[in-house]
């Protein structure tokens, strides 16, 4: 559903006659732009997944990270202008930081994303900025809470989830993530599935290469959040592409 | 000082002098301040920069709950104190004992001093008289004491604090701080166990 607001749509700060406010909706085009980032909370703890799209062969394997550290039991998987992704994540280190100096304890995940959404809200009021073009997944775990996953849009909302797409793909990424039992999954089970969703919506004949990056927090971590170690990353991403053989070849069959 | 054990009881007690110089200018005050529902904190030094500090303290928990939803840890309470004693170091002169109970670690003793330091401990003493009673307390406390085990050290070892130091006495207040609530115990300085000293 895509409508011009010609003339509503200068600045943060105008409200359309039929009460939208357009560059909160076009910071939100800019993350659609942008390919996609999953995160799904399990039994265990949180896996997040990217795809991320590789433009030159030049780049070095491992740059332009889409995931970010927000102290140790806090991760965070971005979509949009990564420029604005970057700032955010300084800002949630900050908060992080500031919370465990006060309160001598790790922040908890729900009052994290509260903070960083109010931060986000605040520039769609002014017309002096601009919103902020990006959507990020946060994820912790902990033994008393356990998992947690929430969502922060441009708009400054923030909802917790089991499972979320942000991106291009998200659609398509939503389906294939409301196929899983993810409550009953742990983490190394769920590292597969993640990769697989990742391949499955990855579009050969638009983008060409990418690249996978995966992370998790969870018991399997003790409460840390690390980029998934290589060897389960490559177990992780054979399953995925030949679990997509499997479906090109019951294609043809069926033909 | 805070004996604490399995159970999730905490006494908090501690004599109720108030010293204008040498002239004792009450004998029956309260030094255990309510932070929070379940937090309570001794009070040592200045009585009234303890009291100016407990009493942002307990602003900054009530609002930090709030925000939380929930009650805050007994380490964030200790830990507030902290943040306060500690920036501010130059111009207080107040250390605090904080104990209390939350739900994530039970019953839980912090010692925050007059510089600003916090350690967490199974058990502490603090003020004037405690000089003369750690020998008592080391060889007495016991972790996952009952109830009124624990009641009976801390008055016991008050008592002879109170009878070796000549500016610890008055009435001696306790408080038992339990999953279940709050229960306040208060002993007049006539009623305390006689020892050997007199």
């Amino acid at each position: 559903m895509s409508s011009i607001g010609t003339g509503y749509d200068l600045s943060a700060s105008t409200f359309s006659p039929d009460g939208r406010v357009f560059q909160v909706e076009y910071a939100m085009k800019a993350v659609e732009n942008s390919s996609t980032a999953i995160g799904i909370r399990c039994k265990d703890g949180v896996v997040f997944g990217v795809e991320k799209l590789v433009l030159s062969k030049l780049y070095e394997q491992g740059s332009n990270k889409r995931i970010f550290n927000i102290d140790r039991h806090v991760g965070m998987a971005v979509a949009g202008l990564l420029a604005d992704a970057r700032s955010l994540s300084e800002v949630a280190r900050e908060e992080a930081s500031n919370f465990r100096s006060n309160y001598g304890h790790d922040i908890p995940l729900k009052h994290l994303a509260d903070r960083v959404a109010m931060y986000v809200h605040a520039y769609t009021l002014y017309s002096a900025v601009r919103p902020f073009g990006c959507s990020f997944i946060l994820g912790s775990h902990d033994e008393d809470d356990g998992p947690q996953l929430y969502m922060v849009d441009p708009s400054g909302i923030s909802y917790g989830y089991w499972g979320c797409a942000i991106g291009k793909a998200k659609q398509a990424a939503k389906t294939e993530i409301e196929k899983l039992q993810m409550k009953d999954m742990t983490c190394r089970e769920l590292v597969k599935e993640v990769a697989k969703i990742i391949y499955i919506v990855h579009d050969e004949v638009k983008d060409k290469a990418f690249e996978l990056e995966l992370s998790w927090v969870g018991e399997v971590t003790k409460g840390r959040h690390e980029l998934v170690p290589k060897d389960i990353k490559e177990e992780a991403e054979k399953y995925a592409k030949d679990s997509l053989e499997e479906e090109d070849d019951s294609d043809e069959d069926n033909m | 000082e805070i004996p604490q054990h399995s159970l999730p009881v905490i006494p908090d007690s501690t004599t109720s002098l108030a010293l204008s110089g040498s002239y004792v200018s009450n004998k029956m005050i309260n030094k255990l301040i309510q932070v929070h529902d379940k937090i309570f904190c001794c009070i040592a030094g200045s009585l009234a920069d303890a009291q100016a500090v407990t009493k942002m303290a307990k602003f900054q928990l009530s609002f930090h709950s709030i925000q939380m939803e929930a009650p805050p840890l007994v380490k964030a309470a200790a830990s507030v104190l902290k943040e306060l004693c500690y920036n501010n170091r130059e111009e207080l002169q107040a250390g605090f004992i904080t104990a209390g109970w939350d739900r994530k670690r039970g019953p839980q003793v912090y010692t925050v001093s007059m510089g600003g330091m916090l350690i967490s401990q199974p058990f502490t003493i603090g003020g004037s008289g405690s000089t003369f009673i750690y020998g008592y307390a080391d060889a007495k406390f016991k972790p996952d004491m009952s109830r009124e085990e624990c009641l009976q050290f801390t008055t016991n070892a008050l008592t002879l604090a109170i009878g070796r130091d000549n500016v610890s006495g008055g009435v001696v207040h306790m408080v038992v701080i339990t999953e279940d609530g709050v229960e306040h115990v208060v002993v007049p300085g006539d009623k305390l166990p006689k020892f050997h000293d007199e």
